[in-house]
């Protein structure tokens, strides 16, 4: 009998990238105390190196496709896909970060871990197969974001940030946990695959009424992480009080692990259900982009503007997920993905430009940024484009694709209420062209420095991958068609 | 409603009314004669030196957290102590990562110095 | 796989990093960088090539989906055939040359890097447009030639007149291209594809019934989009004001390469144009009269890079009417003799400008045959094989269309050689003013530097030698012979027509100078019309430009635009602030009462998600 408690080989090479991640972030922690401040840059050094290997642990689990450790997390490629786009999104997080935190708190490297920890989180999402694994992935991602949202302990707005995020989160996430426990007990099983069998089969279906309260307290708990209306009230103040870095890790990788958990869920296991909450889906959607879109009209501070506007994407993804098939499921891959990053860039812009204690974070700031920085601003200009979604950026394409979605599944009204949504976007966006390009070049931008290596290359990092997906958006959308269709 | 669930309504509704009922049967029955030290948090006639709600130093905090940590450990480590035959190397491997992670967190806490009351 | 990606990619490593560090660099890594890349890419192709061997079926590879939606799958899809085969020696052999004389004659001009930059990447496009298995990106080397035209004829832009010609190139050429883009969608929805592979044995296999619509449109729409490319009538315009561009970009883009497309592009289509025999008689005439015209034109120019330019579109007439006809090798084959002689016209034009220091006007030159010999002696060599002087260049492949025409249609053949006989007169005419006589300017000639020199010599062996290619035999398996044989009648007439027209020049330029002015004068009223290049850009102004910039002005500048778009969208933007400005209410920033909004909510969801669908 003990030879079988082993888990076999391959199960431990399906979680090879958490494995990976766990031991660097421990290595992290490990060295961190003995290092002198000048030169904890070396564990963001380390962090990347980690990320990397566990990018390749991904390739390496993904050879091996198939469930493991008893149907508790399965490696498909929709796993692949989002394990390998919150890792990427953690490198590049990184990379804006090791410049930052050397200004604004040179004594302390945790911070690497806490990434790393977050990114493990949200690779045990992206493969969790069953609702207990996807707590623990959700509470492990967003813990570590908590703390990273406050980082910087002696600052209001950190303090503000991260105590509004933590409270309002496990409040969110008590009504996550409260629709498994219901799941669990009207169909016996917290397997998402298990779930759908039973509520497919008429002789077992548990009462409906439970179903649906289980669904509907769960939409709350997913609805809250990707900022979806009407759980979205934290995100502006979350974003805006976080450290600039930080901000540009949470918008990105915790959304779109929390994205692939939502679609999991909802796609698997109550996909029996569906007429039933594809309503509900269609409502948010639709709050979701009128809020995010017409609140950040009236911002001046960037980081506010691109929180409402991260508000506004979660809403197109929601359309996706609304229209419910599996070109709307690969549409939100997609999109998850040219968004992650066209949004870690434009954050990467603000981390640059902001300056100690984050002096330099209005929209008027960034006058004359054009004649400064032409190549910075140069490259804002795509993430920005690319967030408008105009054509030959990812962002387009995320957006033709999704709507393309929609229109298959007959949602001609959202598809309609969507564009003209992306329409308005085009204004705030545009605003910061125009200031960054004829404005005259104010205080901020005539005391700029140089761009940090790091941060550099995140920059062209994020404008390749933004162009990448815009000119050869086939690359990316074969492989989620593909798992889309397998997921099932 | 599906009827399997009726006991479980009825036990709810048993269980509150019963607390209500109890209540109300006290409230009914007991002599009532409040005076100031017997509204007293410690009744038995030590005074309250400040309120509960003032502030305390984080590091009570951080030692209860990290109590909890290494108690936690003892119970996760007492059922295998006891199955330890059973589990054979498998246990010892769990367990000895397990271990592993929570000395690491050990080694980092002590040497952040949050062990030293200052 | 031969990795034929490496030739355009070779140019375009050459232009990203001329263009992103090219500013701080020296001349000498500049031209390194800028010339290698090319050398590097032209050996490659000769390298392919000669490991392909015999090519009687393309070699094409795949490197992946580009884009695939719905029934549409295009793939970035590079292929080598005959035709392939010999643009591309063209092309790199060509624009290798043109490169080197570039780093002699921009040598003293400011943003040196910048132009290598716009070569490269004009190079990097060229080689996808000809090595494209599909129109779609065949298309993606057309608009990104097309870019590059205009960012080199600009290059000087603080010329306002060379930002002009810019801008009329491009939009001219838009027209064009909108035809092209028509096309494509018009073959998506005939055939299903973009790729030659899928089309052209379509094309074959339909009907006669159904050809004559459908194939007739798709072809003369391509067509349209070659007449802008090629500069064929009536969008030729943009051609002789594309000289504001330096030399060596007249030379590569505007005479040897990027014009020529157009032709490339009818031939690779041939398939379809087979099919469609209105379109080619549309096609042939064109050409025709485009020939004519244009050289009639270049008889009476004095700017020695006009008469080329005029000379250029003349040329592609030919070409174009070869294809009209049937003759597609020939076409190709002129297509190659003319980019040898006429990119050494041009870059023997630049040397004696380069001599002169910027003086273009032939009436400022004469007597400079012993001052630059050496160009001199390039330059005539270019000359005798354009006015087909037997047994140079020209002579064969201008020989090979005659025939082809007088085949099809006797009356095409004497149209045809009425114009080379023009052709002789006017590039001899410029020959003899700028280097014959006594000088008239008041310049201080100085031969130009070597990087400049062999250029011009390796073209001039090619212009004199290039005939003895035997180009149409080699592209006979894709375009079969239609059996044109050799009258030695009709190629006598021609090469008279050719000597008459070389003679005609010396009595009128050299031996007896006045006679020119006295039969301009004499003709009066025509001499002016041609003189004013029969006022085409004056009429396309008052007949198109003003009544578009007119009607736009009023009314949809001030009636659509100021009125109703302005109006609706200031209304509307109001709208969205006052909505801006209700949300941020909700955003009172207090902890408690965003905790309230998500537990609203969840009543909210479980309103709708739990109570109701359950009653159901």
């Amino acid at each position: 009998m003990p030879a079988s408690l082993f888990p076999p080989y391959e199960d431990l090479l399906r979680i090879l990238p958490e494995i990976v991640l766990t031991i660097a972030g421990t290595l992290v922690m490990v060295l961190e105390p003995a290092l002198r401040p000048e030169r904890k840059r070396l564990l963001g050094g380390i962090a990347i190196a980690g990320l990397l290997v566990a990018l390749w642990g991904t390739a390496v689990a993904n050879l091996f496709r198939g469930p493991a450790f008893h149907q508790m997390v399965v490696v498909d490629g929709f796993a692949t896909f989002f394990r390998a786009l919150v890792i990427v999104v953690g490198i590049l997080a990184v990379l804006c970060s090791i410049h930052y935190l050397q200004r604004e708190r040179p004594d302390s490297g945790e911070y690497y871990a806490l990434v790393l920890f977050s990114v493990v989180g949200q690779s045990v999402m992206a493969a969790a197969n069953e609702l207990i694994m996807i707590f623990i992935g959700l509470e492990i991602s967003s813990i570590a974001t908590y703390v990273l949202a406050g980082y910087l302990r002696d600052d209001r707005r950190n303090n503000e940030s991260a105590i509004k995020y933590f409270l309002l989160g496990s409040f969110a996430t008590a009504f996550l946990l409260y629709g498994i426990a219901w799941i669990y007990g009207a169909a016996g099983t917290t397997n998402l695959v298990e779930i759908r069998r039973v509520l497919s089969t008429p002789e077992l279906a548990p009462p409906r009424f439970l179903v649906g309260v289980s669904a509907a307290l769960m939409f709350v708990g997913f609805a809250f992480k990707v900022s979806a209306a009407p759980f979205q009230v934290w995100a502006p103040d979350v974003y805006q009080g976080a450290p600039a870095p930080v901000t540009a890790f949470m918008s990105a990788g915790p959304k779109a692990a929390a994205f692939a958990i939502f679609l999991r869920v909802y796609m698997t296991a109550f996909e029996p259900i569906s007429n039933r909450w594809e309503p509900v889906v269609w409502l948010s959607a639709l709050a979701t982009m009128f809020v995010g879109n017409f609140a950040a009209l009236l911002q001046n501070n960037i980081k506010r503007l691109l929180a409402y506007s991260s508000i506004a994407h979660a809403g197109y993804v929601m359309v996706a997920v609304s229209a419910h098939s599996e070109i709307g499921t690969a549409a939100a891959m997609f999109y998850l993905a040219a968004y992650a990053f066209m949004n870690v860039g434009a954050f990467a812009v603000v981390t640059h430009f902001a300056r100690q204690g984050e002096k330099y974070v209005d929209v008027d700031d960034l006058a004359g940024l054009g004649h400064r920085q032409p190549v910075t601003a140069a490259l804002f200009s795509i993430f920005l484009l690319s967030l408008i979604g105009i054509p030959l950026t990812g962002g387009f394409f995320g957006k033709f694709y999704i709507f393309k979605a929609a229109l298959e599944a007959k949602l001609y009204w959202l598809t309609v209420i969507g564009l003209l949504n992306s329409a308005v976007a085009a204004y705030y966006y545009l605003r910061i062209l125009v200031v960054m390009y004829f404005h005259e070049p104010g205080e901020a931008a005539q005391t700029v420095s140089p761009v940090a290596p790091g941060v550099k290359i995140a920059l062209w990092a994020s404008a390749a991958g933004t162009l990448l997906l815009g000119i050869f958006p086939s690359v990316i959308l074969d492989f989620a068609d593909r798992s889309a269709a397998l997921m099932k | 409603m599906p009827e399997g669930y009726v006991p479980f309504f009825i036990f709810v509704a048993a269980a509150v009314g019963f607390v209500l009922t109890m209540l109300l049967v006290a409230k009914i029955l007991r002599p009532s004669s409040p005076f100031a030290t017997k509204l007293e948090a410690y009744e038995c006639g030590i005074r309250a030196a400040t309120t509960a709600r003032g502030r305390y130093a984080v590091r009570y905090y951080i030692i209860a957290i990290l109590f909890v940590i290494f108690d936690v450990e003892t119970v996760f480590l007492f059922p295998w102590a006891v199955r330890y035959k059973v589990l054979g190397w498998f246990g010892v491997v769990e367990v000895a990562v397990f271990l592993a992670i929570l000395i690491v967190g050990y080694i980092w806490a002590y040497k952040k110095g949050a062990l030293e009351w200052v | 796989m031969r990795h034929l990606w490496l030739i355009p990619a070779l140019p375009f490593a050459g232009f990203l990093l001329n263009g992103i560090f090219g500013r701080r660099a020296s001349k000498a890594v500049v031209n390194a960088i800028a010339v290698g890349s090319v050398a590097l890419s032209f050996l490659w192709v000769v390298k392919t090539l000669l490991s392909l061997g015999g090519m009687e079926t393309p070699h094409a590879e795949r490197y992946f989906t580009w884009i695939e939606s719905g029934i549409l799958n295009v793939g970035f899809e590079l292929a080598v055939d005959r035709l392939t085969a010999v643009m591309l020696l063209v092309v790199t052999g060509v624009g290798l040359l043109i490169h080197i004389y570039s780093t002699g004659y921009m040598a003293h001009e400011g943003g040196y890097y910048r132009f290598f930059a716009y070569m490269n990447l004009f190079m990097f496009f060229m080689l996808i447009l000809v090595m494209a298995n599909n129109y779609l990106l065949m298309f993606v080397g057309w608009e990104g030639v097309g870019l590059c035209s205009y960012l080199l004829i600009g290059f000087f832009f603080l010329r306002r007149s060379a930002s002009t010609a810019a801008n009329k190139a491009f939009i001219v050429n838009r027209i064009g291209d909108f035809g092209f883009a028509l096309a494509m969608f018009l073959m998506v929805v005939q055939f299903g594809t973009l790729d030659f592979a899928g089309i052209y044995p379509a094309a074959a296999e339909m009907p006669a019934e159904q050809t004559a619509g459908i194939l007739t449109a798709i072809a003369l729409l391509l067509f349209v989009g070659a007449t802008g490319k090629s500069a064929q009538l009536p969008l030729y315009v943009w051609l002789p004001d594309a000289m504001e561009g330096p030399t060596p970009v007249s030379a590569l883009i505007h005479a040897a390469t990027m014009v020529t497309a157009g032709v490339y592009m009818v031939a690779r289509s041939s398939a379809l144009f087979l099919q469609a025999p209105l379109a080619m008689d549309v096609v042939a005439i064109v050409g025709l009269l485009t020939a004519v015209m244009a050289a009639t034109i270049g008889l009476t120019q004095f700017d020695i890079k006009k008469v080329f330019a005029y000379s250029t579109v003349s040329q592609l007439g030919y070409m174009v009417l070869a294809v009209g006809v049937g003759a597609f090798g020939a076409g190709i084959f002129h297509l190659m003799t003319h980019a040898f002689f006429k990119a050494l016209l041009f870059l023997g034009a630049g040397s004696v400008i380069h001599a002169l220091s910027g003086e273009q006007d032939l009436r400022a030159m004469g007597g400079l045959r012993k001052k630059i010999p050496l160009t001199f002696a390039t330059l005539l060599c270019a000359a005798v094989a354009i006015a087909g002087v037997p047994p140079f260049s020209g002579f064969f492949s201008k020989d090979e269309i005659l025939l082809a025409a007088h085949h099809h249609a006797p009356w095409m053949y004497w149209v045809g050689v009425i114009t080379a006989a023009m052709t002789a007169f006017y590039v001899f005419r410029a020959i003899f003013m700028a280097f014959f006589g006594d000088s008239r300017g008041h310049h201080h000639p100085h031969e130009s530097p070597p990087s400049m020199i062999l250029p011009l010599a390796v073209l001039a062996l090619l212009s004199l030698a290039g005939g003895f290619i035997p180009v149409p035999r080699f592209l006979e398996p894709l375009f079969p012979a239609e059996g044109a044989h050799h009258d030695f009648a009709l190629v006598a007439v021609s090469v008279g027509a050719g000597l008459l027209g070389i003679g005609l020049a010396w009595l009128f330029y050299v031996s007896k100078p006045g006679l020119a002015d006295s039969a301009a004068a004499r003709l009066g009223a025509l001499y002016r019309l041609v003189y004013n290049k029969y006022f085409v850009d004056e009429i396309y102004d008052a007949t198109v430009v003003r009544p578009l910039i007119g009607g736009s002005r009023a009314v949809l500048w001030r009636g659509v635009d100021a009125g109703v778009i302005d109006g609706a969208v200031n209304g509307i933007a109001q709208r969205s602030r006052d909505l801006g400005i209700l949300l941020r209410m909700f955003q009172s920033g207090n902890i408690r009462s965003y905790a309230a909004w998500v537990l609203l909510g969840s009543v909210f969801v479980l309103a709708v998600l739990g109570v109701m669908g359950g009653l159901r």
